[in-house]
């Protein structure tokens, strides 16, 4: 048994053995854990991937006549100030109000990082004490008096996987889900990330020391959402400090911008059970693909996988190989545990104590939410017809009714197409008025009966159309939601 | 070897792949196709041996036809996170060496789906 200041002279006398998470794993393998905890002091790990909930608490100083800043943007993206004067804060999946998705909160700290000069604007309504109503000026990363990263969530110890069952591409924060079941991706680092080293938070607590974007930084305690074996930090580190190679902002297409953080945390091998834990494989390293083709909060499971089998790069599904992309660079999370490594071996990264545990077992609880409406209670009966019903026929109805939407149907019930007022008045107007089967629309967008409402004004929004069939599972017909059904629905009716 | 394959409306009725597969003597694999009425654009891969027989075959047709040589090129703002591993349909990218991604533009038809996939845009199409 080690102690931590044990750890810190054997720095000091330049005699530490420190390797990489991923050299653990093999000895541990080779020696057993007691000899291994008796041959390494401390074993370097390290992650690197989009962590949205991060940011930077920033500092301006003070203008002269003063300002209370009651809006402000940096670079035009706006940061959060409803603390003192002079602080903001800038989270890292703000979008910038010119640029869009292209520019974010993470371009604007990457930026500052750099060494480039971003331009700071702000409001304010003037008091008697700070007389200034408005500010623009441009600061770079020195003329700050703090820039502290401090990020709520970070480094999750492991993530769910995710796939696409439907038949559209889907852009979400887990990256581009090419349709049906398309590919796989993964974000966290499994073996060689942190909090897989230490499953049961024994070394990593508050005031731990970590390398944070290059910077040290520290644990400052459980990350939101905290719930272990889907454990989160929440860290800090000075902006100032930090390394560009070690950062980047991105862009998750058709989602938003985050920042790449990467993350390195000494694990001291205290004892043979601490050896023991540093040596876990991505074999053990458990977690699940959920379909995100079902766009509510508790997706379905596809299926559970280890880490092992994801990082193979090809996963089954219904007796497909599909492909996986990692999320997480596994190249520059090396790169961080081996530039901790050095640090340590350099005398220039001393390890601490935790003054308080954060806690092994918790859960994550959904939000409390009034009840979801879903499709079901709000659509309007659907006018079905068959394949073969004569156009002439179709445009009657539609004209009885007062629709527009006439869905078709075959004998099962199931939905084969649709036909729309425009379809017929375009076929009316070129002369072909045969079948309602020649001219319908066969790939129709549709909604499941038990899908929110939002799911529904999401799809036509996205597809400008007007109205969706509603479905059970089986894609047999069941009704019709329209945009005039969401209307209804926001006016209280 | 990878040739791009230009026509008109003439020859968008003719099944000039098939006459060439057979003329040629070669099997031709379409990897990109876009034929519209009065134009069409393909790209096609063909055995190295055969690749002048397939490119006269083509052109007795009247096929404008030209070496596919326009592929992917990764810039090294890429923080090799492989997120587009698992997107390109003909496999260019993946995890090599000390795990970073590694990409094999031989292989690129020129689809475009990576460039918008990449956080950092480190992909780009010439
Ligand atoms: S998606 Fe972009 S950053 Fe990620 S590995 Fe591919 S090229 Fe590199
Ligand atoms: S352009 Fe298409 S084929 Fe070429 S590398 Fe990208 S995804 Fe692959």
């Amino acid at each position: 048994m080690k102690s931590i200041h044990d750890i810190n002279e054997k720095i000091r006398e330049g005699n530490v053995s420190v390797i990489t998470a991923d050299e653990m794993k093999d000895i541990v393998e080779e020696l057993g854990p007691e000899k291994a905890a008796k041959e390494v002091d401390v074993v370097t790990t390290g992650t690197f991937g989009a962590m949205c909930s991060s940011g930077v608490f920033l500092n301006f100083g003070h203008s002269d006549p003063q300002i209370k800043m009651e809006k402000v943007w940096l670079n035009d993206v706006e940061a959060y100030t409803g603390i003192a004067a002079v602080d903001a804060y800038i989270g890292v999946t703000q979008l910038s109000d010119t640029r869009g998705m292209e520019y974010g909160g993470a371009h604007v700290i990457e930026d500052l990082v750099r060494g480039r000069e971003v331009t700071l604007k702000s409001t304010a309504y003037g008091t008697d004490c700070y007389p200034r109503t408005e500010i623009v000026t441009e600061i770079s990363l020195e003329d700050l008096n703090q820039a502290v990263m401090l990020n709520p969530r970070n480094a999750y110890q492991r993530y769910n996987a995710a796939t696409n069952s439907s038949e559209q591409t889907l852009k979400t924060y887990m990256g581009t889900l090419l349709p049906e079941f398309g590919n796989i991706t993964f974000a966290g680092t499994g073996e060689i990330s942190p909090l897989n080293n230490d499953p049961e938070f024994r070394t990593i607590g508050i005031g731990t020391r970590i390398l944070l974007c290059g910077a040290t930084g520290y644990v400052i305690g459980e990350g939101t959402q905290h719930s272990p074996p889907y454990g989160t930090l929440m860290v800090k580190g000075n902006l100032k400090e930090m390394n560009p190679e070690f950062m980047r902002a991105a862009v998750m297409p058709g989602y938003g911008v985050t920042l790449f953080v990467g993350i390195g945390i000494p694990i001291p091998i205290l004892d043979d059970k601490m050896a023991k834990f540093a040596a876990v494989r991505d074999e053990e390293i458990e977690t699940k693909i959920i379909d995100f083709g079902v766009p509510r909060r508790d997706k379905p499971v596809v299926k559970k996988v280890t880490y092992a089998e994801l990082r193979s790069g090809k996963v089954e599904i219904n007796g497909d190989e599909v492909r996986v992309s990692p999320l997480s660079s596994y190249y520059v999370s090396g790169k961080i545990a081996a530039e901790l490594r050095d640090r340590i071996l350099n005398e220039s990264f001393f390890l601490t104590l935790p003054v308080e545990r954060i806690p092994a077992k918790e859960t994550f609880k959904p939000m409390k939410q009034t009840t979801i409406r879903v499709v079901k209670n709000v659509m309007s009966p659907a006018i079905p017809i068959t394949p073969d019903t004569d156009v002439d026929e179709a445009s009657r109805l539609i004209i009885k009714k007062g629709v527009n939407h006439l869905p078709v149907i075959d004998e099962e019930k199931v939905l084969i197409g649709i036909v729309t007022s425009w379809d017929i008045a375009k076929a009316v107007a070129t002369g072909k008025i045969g079948k309602v089967k020649d001219i319908m629309t066969r790939k129709v967008i549709t909604v499941l009966s038990d899908d929110p409402v939002v799911v529904a004004a999401r799809k036509m929004e996205k597809y400008d159309i007007s109205a969706l069939p509603v479905t059970d599972t089986k894609k047999h017909l069941i009704g019709l939601i329209t945009t005039e059904d969401l209307s209804k629905l926001l006016s209280g009716g | 070897m990878m040739l791009e394959l230009k026509f008109d409306s003439r020859i968008v009725k003719e099944p000039i792949i098939s006459k060439a597969t057979l003329e040629a003597n070669t099997l031709i694999n379409i990897m990109r196709a876009n034929v519209g009425a009065r134009h069409g654009e393909m790209v096609i891969e063909v055995e190295k041996s055969r690749v002048d027989t397939v490119i006269e075959v083509f052109q007795s047709y009247g096929v404008e036809v030209s070496k596919f040589d326009r592929k992917i090129i990764k810039s090294d703002e890429c923080v090799h996170c492989g997120a587009c591993v698992s997107i390109c349909p003909v496999e260019v990218f993946s995890i090599g060496k000390e795990e970073k991604v590694e990409a094999d533009s031989i292989k690129c038809i020129h689809c475009g789906v990576c460039v918008n996939v990449c956080p950092v845009q480190a992909l780009t199409l010439p």
